[in-house]
C-alpha cells in the first residue's frame, strides 16, 4: 500500500509509540526515514 | 496481618513566577528564534498574581477545593475566578513572585543571584512576616548572612557583557542571575536558574510538610529528591543529590539523602523507594521532595497565544511526601501490589496499563473496580487542550475503562460511569514529574483516613525515549489503602 513512499512516523506517549507505526508503514512497503516517539507533557 | 509503612502527610505548594515563563524551555528558544518578538506578545498575556490565586485548579492543588470541583465547573476556568481565594490551602500554599525571589536568593550559597537593594527592601519584609520563614535565618541555608542587595549598574553591566541574565517583576530588572562558568554549559546561568528554583521549592513543600505534621528538621532520617533537574559540572551533568541540598536548606541536620530519576515516573518510584527503605528498618523515616520545573514554564505557550488565552503555566510546583513506619491510623502502602513495567512488555499504553493496574490487582485476587479512585498523570487539560496535547487523564482513564470492558469486568456501555466514578479531573500544572498522579495523595489521605476512600492506586508514566537511550517507555504503580476499621 505504501510502496515507494517514504515514510516520518511521530509516536505519542500515550498513543501509538513511534517504532509500532514504523514497523506497521515498512510492512506495508514504505522506506521509513525517520521514527521517533514524542511526549507533549 | 502484615503490616506496611505508611505516608503519614503530604504538601503541596507553588511559585507563581510570570516573569520566569519566558526561562522556560520553549518560550526561551522561541524568544531567541524571533528576536524578541516573542517576548513581547507573552508579556500582556501573563496572568497577575490575584489571578493565578484565584485560579480554580491551584485552589485544588493547594486543597482548598475538593478535585471533584473541577467536573462541576464550566471552562475556562481561568475566566471564573474563585471568591474568597485563599493564599495558605490544606496543603500548602502559592507564594508570589517578589517572595520566591527572595527565597532564591536565600537558597543561594554562591553568589549567583542577585537582587536589587530598592527591590529587597521592599520583599524581604514580606517574607520575614511568612509563618514558615519568620524566624531568624530561616531559609539562609549553610551560606549564611547574604551580601546586601546589589545596584542596578552592577546587575546591569553584569547582564551586558554575558555573564548573567536577568530578573524582572513589576515592569522593571530587580535582579539577575549569573553564570558560575564561561565554558561549561552545565554551570551557565540558564542551568543553575533551573537548579536554583527546584532547590528552593522543594524546600518550600518541605517546610510546609514539617508544619503540618508538626514535627522539627531535626527529626528527619532521610530525603529522596525526585525532581527533574540535572544538577552538576560538565564532569558528572546530573550529577544530583539535591535532596541534600534541600535537607540542608531547611535545617534537617541529622538526615542525609540522594535522588530518584525516572522521568515522570520518579516521584512513585521515590514513594516506593521510601517505603521500602521504612519497611526494611534502614532508616526511621524517608521524607519524598519535589522540586519545581523551570523548564516547563510556558511549554504550551504558543497555543495559549494562539488561542487568546493567558499563560497558565506560570506557576513553578513542589511536593513533599512523609513515609514512616505504620503509625495505626494513616493509610498503609501495598508494598506486595507495587506495578512495575518490565523491558518484555512493550511500549503501547495498553500493556503498560495492564502491567501497571490489571497484574498487580490480579496478584491480589482484585479487579479494576476493587479500587475506588485512579490517580494517573494530572495534568490540567485547560493547559494541553489548546496546544493540541488533549487531555492526558480523560484519556488514560477511558484506557482502563476499556481493559476493565474488555476484561468483562464493567459492561462496554459502563465505559462512561467508570471513568466518572473513578477518575478525576486533572488539576496539576504541567510541570513534568509533579502531576505525575502524586498531588491527589494529599486528597487521598484523608478520605482514606475518613472511610470515605478504600483504596486508591497511583499510576505513573515516564518518557525513557526522549533521553534517546532506549525506544523503551516506562512507568510505576503503588495503592494506598484504608485501615481495616475505616475499609
Amino acid at each position: 500500500m505504501l510502496k515507494g513512499k517514504k515514510v516520518i512516523a511521530i509516536g505519542e506517549r500515550d498513543g501509538v509509540p513511534g517504532p509500532v507505526i514504523a514497523e506497521l508503514a515498512a510492512a506495508a512497503g514504505a522506506e521509513v526515514v525517520y521514527q521517533t516517539t514524542e511526549c507533549f507533557v | 496481618m502484615r503490616t506496611f509503612p505508611v505516608i503519614r502527610e503530604a504538601a503541596l505548594v507553588l511559585a507563581h513566577m510570570p516573569n520566569l515563563v519566558r526561562y522556560g524551555s520553549k518560550p526561551f528558544r522561541e524568544v531567541q528564534q524571533s528576536n524578541g518578538e516573542l517576548l513581547a506578545r507573552l508579556r500582556p498575556r501573563l496572568r497577575d498574581y490575584a489571578a493565578a490565586l484565584a485560579y480554580l485548579p491551584n485552589q485544588v492543588f493547594l486543597g482548598n477545593a475538593a478535585p471533584e470541583a473541577l467536573k462541576e465547573a464550566d471552562r475556562p476556568w481561568y475566566a471564573k475566578p474563585v471568591p474568597e481565594a485563599r493564599r495558605f490551602g490544606a496543603f500548602g500554599e502559592i507564594m508570589p513572585e517578589e517572595e520566591f525571589y527572595c527565597l532564591l536568593r536565600r537558597a543561594d550559597q554562591f553568589d549567583l543571584l542577585w537582587l536589587r537593594e530598592e527591590f529587597l527592601r521592599q520583599a524581604e519584609p514580606q517574607l520575614r512576616e511568612h509563618p514558615l520563614l519568620a524566624a531568624a535565618g530561616a531559609g539562609e541555608g549553610a551560606g549564611g548572612t547574604k551580601p546586601k542587595g546589589r545596584d542596578l549598574a552592577a546587575i546591569l553591566a553584569q547582564i551586558e557583557r554575558g555573564a548573567a541574565m536577568p530578573l524582572e517583576h513589576g515592569g522593571e530588572v530587580v535582579g539577575c542571575i549569573r553564570r558560575a562558568h564561561e565554558i561549561d554549559p552545565s554551570l551557565w546561568c540558564e542551568v543553575l536558574l533551573e537548579n536554583l528554583a527546584t532547590k528552593a521549592s522543594g524546600a518550600l513543600a518541605l517546610r510546609h510538610l514539617l508544619q503540618r505534621l508538626e514535627v522539627e528538621p531535626g527529626a528527619v532520617s532521610y530525603l529522596l529528591s525526585c525532581s527533574e533537574e540535572a544538577v552538576g559540572d560538565r564532569y558528572n551533568r546530573g550529577g544530583g543529590n539535591l535532596a541534600k541540598a534541600i535537607a540542608e536548606e531547611v535545617g534537617c541536620v541529622n538526615a542525609s539523602g540522594s535522588d530518584v530519576k525516572a522521568f515522570c515516573a520518579g516521584p512513585v518510584y521515590a514513594l516506593v523507594h521510601a517505603a521500602a527503605l521504612v519497611q526494611a528498618g534502614v532508616f526511621e523515616n524517608v521524607v519524598v521532595v519535589g522540586g519545581g520545573s523551570l523548564a516547563k514554564l510556558g511549554m504550551k505557550c504558543m497555543g495559549h497565544l494562539e488561542k487568546e488565552m493567558p499563560i497558565l503555566e506560570d506557576c513553578l510546583a513542589a511536593m513533599a511526601f512523609w513515609v514512616g513506619p505504620d503509625d495505626g491510623r494513616s493509610p498503609r502502602l501495598r508494598l506486595d501490589a507495587v506495578g512495575k513495567h518490565n523491558v518484555s512488555y512493550g511500549a503501547s499504553p495498553q500493556g503498560m496499563l495492564e502491567a501497571l493496574v490489571v497484574e498487580p490487582l490480579r496478584r491480589h485476587g482484585l479487579g479494576l473496580c476493587d479500587v475506588d479512585r485512579y490517580a494517573v498523570e494530572l495534568h490540567n487539560p485547560e493547559i494541553t487542550e489548546p496546544a493540541g496535547s488533549g487531555n492526558v487523564p480523560r484519556a488514560n482513564y477511558r484506557m482502563l475503562a476499556a481493559i476493565a470492558a474488555m476484561r468483562g469486568e464493567i459492561e462496554r456501555g459502563d465505559i462512561d460511569a467508570f471513568v466518572a466514578r473513578r477518575g478525576m479531573v486533572g488539576f496539576a500544572p504541567t510541570q513534568g514529574h509533579v502531576p505525575a498522579a502524586v498531588p491527589y495523595v494529599a486528597h487521598a489521605l484523608p478520605a482514606l483516613r475518613e472511610g470515605r476512600l478504600r483504596r486508591a492506586m497511583f499510576i505513573a508514566k515516564g518518557s525513557l525515549f526522549l533521553g534517546r537511550m532506549t525506544q523503551l517507555a516506562d512507568g510505576m504503580s503503588f495503592i494506598l489503602e484504608a485501615r481495616e476499621e475505616v475499609a
